[in-house]
């Protein structure tokens, strides 16, 4: 497991023998999933038109199994390699059962006649992805997210053992993404099949690939694990947002926070209940401050983002004398103080006192809880 | 129980599917038989249907009866067939390789190109006192095919639109027509008589040698055809996906352009430019075998093309007899409104 398996030691790649990203080196271990990430025309597709061939490699090489990929022939290659495309099929009055059963065709005689034991391999494929129903209907005639299904059926019918996606979830709905990523991870830890593929959406590539590789300018920024890539800064670089924010925690893309300086709100919250009333004065774009918060309360993680201050607390600790003081000064600048509710034990009973400091002073507006918005 | 069962339906389904092809061919096979038949029987002199199998088989009869039919109707009813069959292949071809249904070797200017080639060596030859052998007309016609194919391509690499593809195609199908025309007005009177009736394409005058010659190159080229169908079918997806299950892709484009050229190289040589044929057949087959798996559709489009051809040649015949029509004056009529047909019902399905 440890040897080299699928290599790209110092790719270029390029359109025209023009080069667009050159010394790309990556390491890629069988059964792994890897996932190129940035911004748009950046060059993730053209690194992966290179590796499966379509596009002529400029420099350096690619080893599969120690073996140039240039060197092995399209018939070899097509039964370890197998490709899910952004291109859009034309196809007519083709079936799903049909356009599935091209993968086959690596196997099958000089007519491509299926057999028995290909027609079982392509209805297993279409069972993988969940689209057995599907197989009778023209595909034409279905949905994005069923073609993209019966598209990944396809490759996994060809048997390779390497799978590489073009943006395998675009044009789908939130479910179809999540089930497409989740048969990958399955086919990636059962059947130790290679993925390599890009993705749009980071918080996915976050939770399923075990290698990111971060691709911006004419180089690869980075090459680790989603630990070691999913930091603030290096997302905000990779893509250079100025808008907004990455909360590498969650994986969740925040908007920019609301401008000005001096907050009008101060939001009183713990354990989440501070983040709808978060972002709600976020989309009024109401400048505002939140406290006192322990540090890992998730609600502090959030208002780190978005609030223009936080006062914070260490956690499990007595709250202090000067996290007091400063709540009560910016209780006493603001205009409104909502209190989104909060439980109260011996370490935060000093809140309580808070609360009536702005009681006394007027502000202090009580959302329902939870409960009682349903009672 | 949910598998079994979906896979039962499966069965089922590859069940209805191959009746259907059956069905369709078996069609195909009767239509084709029928028209045979009427298209001997009928003409200036009918020749009743019980004397025709014995005039077939048996070469017995009245001399003159056995004459018209070996020598005039039965070439030129086998011509039609076969070079309807290779004009349609020539079109199924195209539409493959551009990814484009409306293309076609009239459509997109080949068969003119063919045309002004074979027109400009007949000219010459006529001039130097030889006629031409029909392999010199299959190689001018083809040279001529390749040529405007060239420039189709050149086009093509740098648009990628379907319809500015077919636009070039009618314009060069123009260009070659004016040159055509250009040098049919220099040449000589007793020529003109020969190429006019050939360039507004006829399946008249067709001799034995004519379909010795056509058997042996569309039979090949047929064969060659139908053993590049599971090629063909990855190509259906798309180069890029057709090159990842192992289609080599620079030698397979190669075969697509040589194979409808000498096709349509063919019917050009013989009959002249046929229009419609090419786009309207594949598309009629297609639609009646529910599938456009080459495996199926090959043959079925030639078979087709035959019945088609056969069908719109004894139309030329008989419709003002004794005076005959073009071919494609016939062909356009039945195949122009399945085009436009084609289109509008296209625009409809992607809206």
């Amino acid at each position: 497991m440890s040897e080299k398996y699928f290599e790209l030691s110092n790719l270029s790649v390029g359109y025209n023998k023009k080069t667009l990203i050159h010394d790309i080196c990556l390491d890629i271990k069988k059964g792994e999933i890897v996932t190129l990430i940035g911004p748009n025309g950046a060059g993730k597709s053209t690194i992966l038109k290179s590796i499966t061939r379509q596009l002529e490699i400029i420099g350096g090489k690619v080893l599969f199994d120690s073996e140039e990929i240039r060197s092995i022939s399209y018939k070899d290659l097509s039964t370890r390699m197998a490709v899910v495309l952004t291109d859009r099929l034309k196809t007519e009055l083709l079936t799903c059962h049909d356009i599935v059963a091209t993968g086959r065709y690596p196997y099958t005689g000089r007519l491509g006649i299926l057999s028995h034991e290909d027609e079982e391999k392509v209805d297993d494929a279409l069972r993988a992805v969940n689209a057995l129903d599907l197989g009778s209907r023209d595909f034409n005639a279905i949905s994005d997210g069923q073609k993209q299904r019966i598209l990944l059926a396809r490759a996994i019918c060809q048997e390779p053992e390497i799978i590489i996606l073009d943006e395998p979830t675009s044009f789908l709905d939130i479910r179809y993404k999540l089930e497409l990523l989740s048969i990958l991870g399955r086919m990636a830890k059962k059947n130790g099949i290679t993925i390599i593929m890009t993705l749009h959406e980071i918080d996915l590539a976050q939770k399923i690939s075990d290698k990111i590789v971060c691709v911006s300018g004419d180089h690869v920024t980075r090459y680790g694990t989603p630990q070691e890539v999913f930091k603030e800064e290096i997302i905000k670089d990779l893509y250079g947002i100025d808008n907004g924010f990455f909360d590498p925690m969650f994986g969740s893309i925040e908007l920019m926070k609301p401008a000005g300086e001096t907050p009008e709100v101060f939001v009183i919250s713990s354990g989440g209940a501070g983040i709808p009333v978060y972002r709600e004065l976020q989309k009024t774009n109401t400048p505002f401050a939140a406290g006192i918060l322990y540090e890992n309360d998730m609600d502090y993680q959030l208002a780190r983002l978005l609030a223009c201050e936080v006062v914070a607390e260490s956690p499990f600790e007595e709250i202090s004398d000067s996290a007091f003081e400063r709540a009560k000064e910016l209780i006493s600048t603001c205009s409104r103080v909502i209190n989104a509710g909060l439980p109260i034990g011996p370490h935060n009973r000093r809140m309580l006192e808070l609360l009536d400091f702005a009681m006394a002073q007027g502000k202090l507006e009580t959302l329902p809880a939870e409960g009682d918005q349903h009672g | 129980m949910q598998n079994t069962g979906a896979a039962g339906s499966f069965r089922q389904e590859n069940f209805r599917r191959r009746s259907r092809y059956i069905t369709v061919f078996a069609v195909l096979a009767i239509a084709f038989c029928v028209i045979i038949v009427i298209n001997i029987n009928s003409g200036n002199v009918n020749i009743p249907i019980s004397r025709i199998l014995d005039i077939l088989f048996t070469r017995d009869g009245d001399p003159k009866e056995v004459d018209i039919i070996w020598t005039i109707r039965l070439p030129r009813i086998l011509m039609a067939a076969m070079l309807g069959g290779a004009l349609s292949l020539s079109g199924f071809l195209l539409q493959t390789f551009f990814e484009n249904p409306i293309a076609g070797p009239f459509v997109l200017g080949i068969s003119s190109g063919a045309k002004m080639v074979v027109a400009f060596v007949m000219i010459y030859s006529m001039s130097l006192g030889y006629t031409m052998s029909s392999y010199t007309m299959i190689g001018a016609a083809f040279i001529g095919s390749l040529m405007s194919i060239g420039f189709i391509l050149l086009v093509a690499r740098r648009i990628k639109n379907m319809a500015a593809l077919l636009v070039a195609g009618i314009m060069i199908g123009y260009i070659c027509s004016a040159i055509t025309d250009f040098i049919v007005t220099f040449a000589s009177d007793s020529d003109i008589v020969n190429l006019h009736g050939w360039s507004l394409g006829s399946f008249s005058g067709m001799s034995w040698s004519n379909v010795h010659i056509t058997f042996v190159v569309v039979g090949v080229t047929l064969i060659l055809t139908f053993l590049c169908s599971k090629p063909i079918g990855a190509y259906q997806l798309g180069e890029a996906y057709a090159q990842s299950i192992g289609v080599n892709i620079k030698f397979f484009r190669i075969a697509l352009i040589l194979l409808s050229s000498i096709f349509s190289a063919t019917v050009t040589a013989f009959a002249g430019p046929i229009s419609f044929v090419g786009i309207a057949v594949p598309f009629l087959i297609k639609g009646a075998l529910g599938t456009s798996k080459p495996i199926v559709v090959i043959p079925a489009t030639f078979v087709g093309g035959g019945v088609f051809c056969m069908f719109c040649d004894l139309i030329a015949r008989l419709a003002f007899a004794p005076l005959e029509l073009n071919i494609s004056t016939v062909t356009s009529i039945f195949g122009a409104p399945v085009v436009i047909y084609m289109m509008i019902n296209r625009k409809r399905r992607a809206q």
